[in-house]
């Protein structure tokens, strides 16, 4: 069977709509299994009518984003954290 | 719309068919998915209707099987704009399904294999307006487009005829469902164009 979704890069662009930082190198912790990896490593399905992007290790739903005419709808309720890297704060 | 109509079977003219608003025809069945297509053994598989005073009933495929069938051929709109003019299905009316089951609950959520769900009011599933569907265009409902058995409510958006359905609960309160809870109209009439909520 062919593979029907695509790696988690294809989250760049829309969550880059919304977040000022690089988010796919952020870390994300499944809230179903408790795995932790990079955006990236997300499947993800769509994009229509939703980007849909679920955990390789259980397949549950990580993260989803919809954009409607005005609006980004973002559903992270399948993430328990998202760890982002930050710079260290200049002093 | 200068869309030449490919096959014409007499049931209706597809070149000045009446589409609603913001919609295109297609003559291809686009698959949607919004996780991996489950399988689901014919042996294993189950529907059931559970009521909102704790009732469930339930059917093997075989039961299924021996329930009177229809054969409804109805136009399809995806909220992604395309619309499949002239479907041909066969399958299970709810009517049929609901005649036994005791209920006052004016909600539904219909819940599928893989974790999908969406909702709608109950009088949009009776009166003839849905189906449990198994068979596409004479062939068994294949995988992709929701088979074994699919969900079939061709008066609202497409992505409320859930795929691979595998019961429909009844609730007192109305229980938004996958894309309803993620931006998407909560009731999603093609006809008044209700594709995102607000609209
Ligand atoms: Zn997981």
């Amino acid at each position: 069977m062919s593979i029907d979704y695509l790696d988690g890069n294809a989250l760049a662009g829309p969550l880059g709509e919304i977040f000022a930082v690089e988010v796919t190198t952020a870390v994300g912790t499944c809230a179903g299994c408790g795995a932790a990896g990079p955006v990236a490593s997300l499947h993800v399905y769509g994009p229509e009518p939703g980007l849909v992007a679920r955990c390789p290790s259980c397949e549950e739903v990580v993260l989803r984003l919809v954009r409607t005419p005005d609006a980004v709808w973002l559903d992270m309720r399948g993430a328990i954290s998202l760890r982002i890297p930050m710079p260290e704060p200049r002093t | 719309m200068g869309i030449v109509s490919r096959g014409f079977f007499g049931r209706r003219r597809e070149g000045d068919a009446e589409l609603p608003p913001g919609q295109y025809l297609t003559h291809d069945f686009p698959v949607l998915s919004a996780g991996p297509t489950p399988r689901i053994g014919l042996d294993r598989w189950e529907f059931t209707i559970d009521t909102e005073t704790g009732e469930t009933h339930r059917w093997s495929w075989a039961d299924l099987m021996k329930l009177p069938s229809e054969t409804p051929t109805v136009d399809l709109h995806c909220v992604t704009k395309w619309s499949k003019l002239g479907t041909d299905w066969q399958g299970v009316s709810l009517d049929v399904l609901f005649e036994d089951v005791e209920t006052s609950a004016e909600y539904a959520l219909a819940y599928s294999y893989g974790g999908y769900t969406t909702n709608l009011p109950l009088e949009d599933l009776l009166d003839g307006k849905a189906w449990i569907t198994y068979k596409f265009d004479g062939e068994d409902l294949t995988p992709p487009h929701g088979g074994p058995a699919r969900l079939l409510v061709p008066h609202l958006y497409l992505w409320k005829s859930a795929k691979w359905v595998r019961g429909i609960r009844l609730m007192n309160e109305d229980w938004p469902g996958f894309w309803e809870t993620a931006g998407y109209h909560n009731y999603g009439d093609p006809w008044r164009e209700q594709r995102y909520q607000g609209d």
